[in-house]
């Protein structure tokens, strides 16, 4: 069974098996492996989602696990929950090999994950979320649940995680760091070695952190294993017994205990030296277009947003997913209302009611999720483009269907849309045309605040490339674009200034000098830039 | 007119067919005139709730709202002595006003429009019969309105005037629902309303004025109904033509999720469903089963649809796999 010559316990063979590992001992070690991962490779179309990725997991043994977006933590969770198949590698569970897990592997071998987006039913109580779908049943053909032995059974497990609501209370009622007890329970309850967090403070309070990190505590003390998935370096710090670093789906290496600080996460993060910027204008930004003053919106409802956006440039809004960029950008594009605060076009306060405001205003959005909320896939390229400018392409409130045509065509050929005519149903374009086509809507029209969020998500590279050259050629023309970007390199290759937010707010504000990966990566957990 | 529309017209033609060949009365100018007027009838506000389904909306209250409307039609110019053209006027008025605050309690206050309107629904019928006392409206013996009842109950070259006003709302509500501005966000809406948000359209105005079309179309075609009938009671006037108006609309390809059908496809529908109850009476049917016939094409007819369309999704996808070049 272990004739490659890889063996599950620790020393020697685990520092070759993981290149750049700081190796000091930990209580942990003593024990042996029960899941271990060896030299996994997973890819997507384009991407090498993970590559040459190993890890060993002991009992009783905390991991942190940290890297940027898009470093790999998600597919691994995949990996290790039964729901992708590595294309190369072993996965050992109790000295079984497996090519891959399924989620029954999964589930039997006690993986259990407590997800960012929580995964309970909010109309059940406690008890019935813990153990839907394996409820006691009393006998009879009614198979009634027997509710005694249910509350017999959820109370220890309340307990363990320290709970200070009871089992019959509706989930809808608790904190979200109560859900996540209930989680935690419920791994608890399939008896589980494992648990694994995906970022479970990133929306927490303080103190309802503590008590989460109390909770891990007490999980390793079982002799529960952790995987804790955070941004939050300095928690990590404080509940990791070891720290795994991802880093475009490489092992970045490992801190051991002694190791783990938040400087060497950092630098492990960021690695490789960046490619050069691919913005190399020259142009001068001109005036402040955009304003945005004591901005709150409802993902922060306490903190507020000032922001100066200039014409003529490109100014990139970086910051960890969940940091409240998005509902910056649906209030400055009206879909939201702001809790407070004021926006300022070339000086003078706007309101916006509604998005029909913004693009009255020439504040146009190229939102995230395209097909929610970019295009109609039902709709032909030209009536998608000419949707939002319909009044002008039409006479007495009569669409004219070939203005839309005229207009459909000269931004095909101008953007390079590939689709066999304009008349053509947008769905059947693949991702990079149809962001094309969100694109050629605004463009047709007069942009004075282009805002693009997530603009090069799920598209290949050539279209990529396009898509910055349009943005460039648009702040060329001296309007303000504000890029909302997760990606690290596109963040810093394409922008002129770079803001970056950290859990509701502008933490700084990089200029081009100043503007390098670790700069941004320390604004976005919240420190202050070099 | 696109496949479906043409598939229905042969249905219409060959049910038509096959009708007057068992009984030649079908074909008799009194049967077509009598067929043609509920035909006008059902199809005005058919079309209304088309607009609203249109949205992903549906309006459950057109029922109630013709016994309603039809009642304080006829009382006020029967009993209170209002000019009928006042009185036609604010009726009209009224169910706007009706179709407004049912867009209004769906957009702003983010109700379900199903919920809404059938409160509308118990609303209004209750409404309309403790106005009369759940007695029956109608009209004073020798009490003449002659151009209000030509208007609506006569004939132009033995063609029913109400199917002349179905022709015309036809033809303009074909121009708003496929050729304006208007119609174009409605269909927007319906297929994606965060899209349409998105591009700056202001959905919810756009949706409430569906509503409000969807009023006053009814409110137009209670007081058609109640110059048909002439006398009304309340407890059952107008009884289900909600259901009717949305089975027209799924028999004439409408989808209920929003975003897909045509005035010409509910307007077939409506043709198709008047022919059947016809049908029902001159095959000598029961009329007891007349409810039973209607939902039995319907549901033939949209398993046809669905099921044809997963036929020609299954041929395409074999075409692609067979055109596509071996790796």
């Amino acid at each position: 069974m272990t004739g490659n010559g890889f063996t599950a316990t620790g020393g020697v063979n685990r520092a070759e098996s993981m290149p750049g590992t700081i190796d000091t001992s930990s209580d942990a070690r003593h024990q042996a492996a029960f899941l271990s991962l060896h030299d996994v490779r997973k890819t997507y179309p384009g991407v090498v989602a993970l590559d040459g990725f190993s890890i060993e997991i002991r009992p009783g043994e905390v991991i942190g696990l940290v890297g940027e977006n898009g470093a790999g933590k998600s597919t691994l969770m995949k990996i290790l929950g039964g729901v992708a198949a590595p294309d190369r590698g072993l996965i050992r569970i109790d000295g079984v090999d497996h090519d891959r897990l399924t989620v029954e592997n999964s589930l039997q071998s006690g993986i259990a994950f407590v997800h960012q987006e929580l995964n309970l039913f909010e109309n059940l109580d406690v008890a019935a979320n813990i153990f839907l779908g394996r409820e006691p049943l009393r006998g009879g053909p009614l198979k009634l649940v027997d509710r005694a032995k249910l509350r017999e059974m959820v109370l220890p497990l309340l307990k363990r995680v320290g709970a200070n609501f009871t089992a019959d209370t509706p989930v809808s009622e608790l904190s979200l760091a109560q859900q996540q007890m209930v989680e935690i329970a419920k791994a608890l309850s399939i008896k589980a070695r494992l648990v694994i967090l995906d970022e479970p403070t990133s929306s927490l309070p303080l103190a309802e952190t503590e008590k989460l990190l109390g909770v891990i505590k007490g999980l390793k003390a079982e002799g529960i294993s952790v995987i804790f998935i955070s941004h939050r370096l300095h928690e990590v710090e404080s509940v990791a017994d070891r720290v795994i670093v991802l880093r475009d789906g490489m092992l970045a290496g490992t801190l051991a205990s002694d190791a783990i600080n938040h400087d060497q996460m950092v630098k492990l993060m960021i690695g490789r030296a960046l490619k050069a910027r691919t913005n190399t204008s020259e142009r001068e930004a001109g005036a402040v277009a955009l304003s945005a003053k004591g901005i709150r919106t409802a993902a922060y409802p306490h903190r507020t947003v000032d922001l100066d956006v200039l014409h003529g440039e490109i100014l990139g809004l970086a910051g960890l997913v969940g940091s409240g960029r998005t509902e910056f950008a649906r209030v400055v594009f009206g879909i939201d209302r702001s809790l407070g605060g004021e926006l300022y076009l070339d000086g003078k306060r706007v309101l916006l009611s509604s998005s029909a405001d913004a693009v009255a205003n020439g504040i146009f959005l190229v939102p995230e999720d395209r097909k929610l909320a970019g295009i109609l896939l039902d709709f032909a390229v030209a009536q998608n483009i000419s949707l939002p400018n319909l009044s002008a392409h039409s006479a007495n409130s009569i669409i004219s269907t070939a203005s839309e045509n005229t207009t459909a065509e000269a931004q095909k050929s101008n953007l390079g849309i590939k689709a066999p005519s304009v008349k053509t149903r947008v769905g059947t374009l693949s991702g990079g045309n149809q962001q094309k086509v969100v694109l050629a809507k605004w463009l047709a029209m007069k942009p004075r605040i282009m805002i693009f969020d997530e603009p090069t998500r799920g598209i290949d590279i050539g279209a990529k490339a396009e898509i910055y050259r349009l943005m460039q050629a648009l702040a060329d023309t001296g309007v303000a674009v504000l890029m909302i970007s997760s990606d690290m390199e596109e963040v810093i290759g394409v922008s002129d200034r770079v803001a970056v937010m950290h859990e509701g707010q502008i933490s700084g504000i990089l200029a081009k000098d100043q503007l390098d990966q670790e700069n941004v990566l320390l604004l976005a957990v919240g420190k202050s830039a070099r | 007119m696109n496949k479906k529309d043409i598939g229905l017209l042969i249905l219409i033609v060959v049910v038509g067919a096959v009708v007057a060949t068992i009984n030649p009365r079908f074909l008799l100018p009194i049967n077509l005139a009598n067929t043609s007027n509920l035909i006008g009838l059902f199809g005005i506000l058919s079309i209304g709730q088309a607009f609203v389904i249109i949205t992903g909306g549906i309006e459950l209250s057109v029922g109630s709202l013709i016994a309603l409307l039809g009642v304080l039609f006829i009382d006020l110019i029967a009993n209170h002595g209002m000019p009928w053209p006042l009185a036609f006027m604010l009726i009209l008025v009224l169910g706007g006003i009706i179709g407004l605050a049912h867009g209004w309690l769906i957009t702003r206050l983010k109700l379900q429009p199903f919920v809404v309107t059938l409160c509308g629904l118990l609303i209004y019928r209750g409404i309309a019969r403790f106005y009369t006392a759940d007695g029956t409206a109608g009209f004073a013996f020798g009490q003449n309105f002659p151009t209000l009842e030509f208007l609506t109950a006569g004939r132009t070259y033995g063609i029913p005037n109400s199917f002349i006003a179905l022709l015309i709302i036809m033809g303009v509500t074909w121009v708003v629902l496929h050729r304006s501005v208007f119609g174009r966000y409605l269909y927007a809406i319906g297929k994606n309303e965060e899209a349409a948000r998105y591009s700056g359209i202001r959905t919810g105005r756009m949706v409430m004025a569906a509503y409000v079309i969807c009023g006053v179309l009814t409110a137009l075609s209670a007081i058609y109904f109640a110059m048909y009938t002439r006398s009304i009671s309340p407890a059952s006037h107008g009884n289900f033509y909600e259901l009717y108006a949305i089975a027209a609309a799924v028999l004439g390809g409408f989808s209920l999720r929003g975003g897909e059908g045509s005035i010409v496809g509910v307007i077939l529908g409506t043709i198709l469903l008047q022919e059947l109850q016809n049908l029902v009476n001159l095959l000598g049917i029961p009329s007891s089963l007349n409810f039973a016939v209607m939902g039995g094409v319907i549901l033939i007819g949209v398993l046809v649809d669905q099921q044809w369309d997963v036929f020609r999704a299954k041929r395409r996808l074999n075409r692609a796999t067979h055109s596509a070049p071996s790796i």
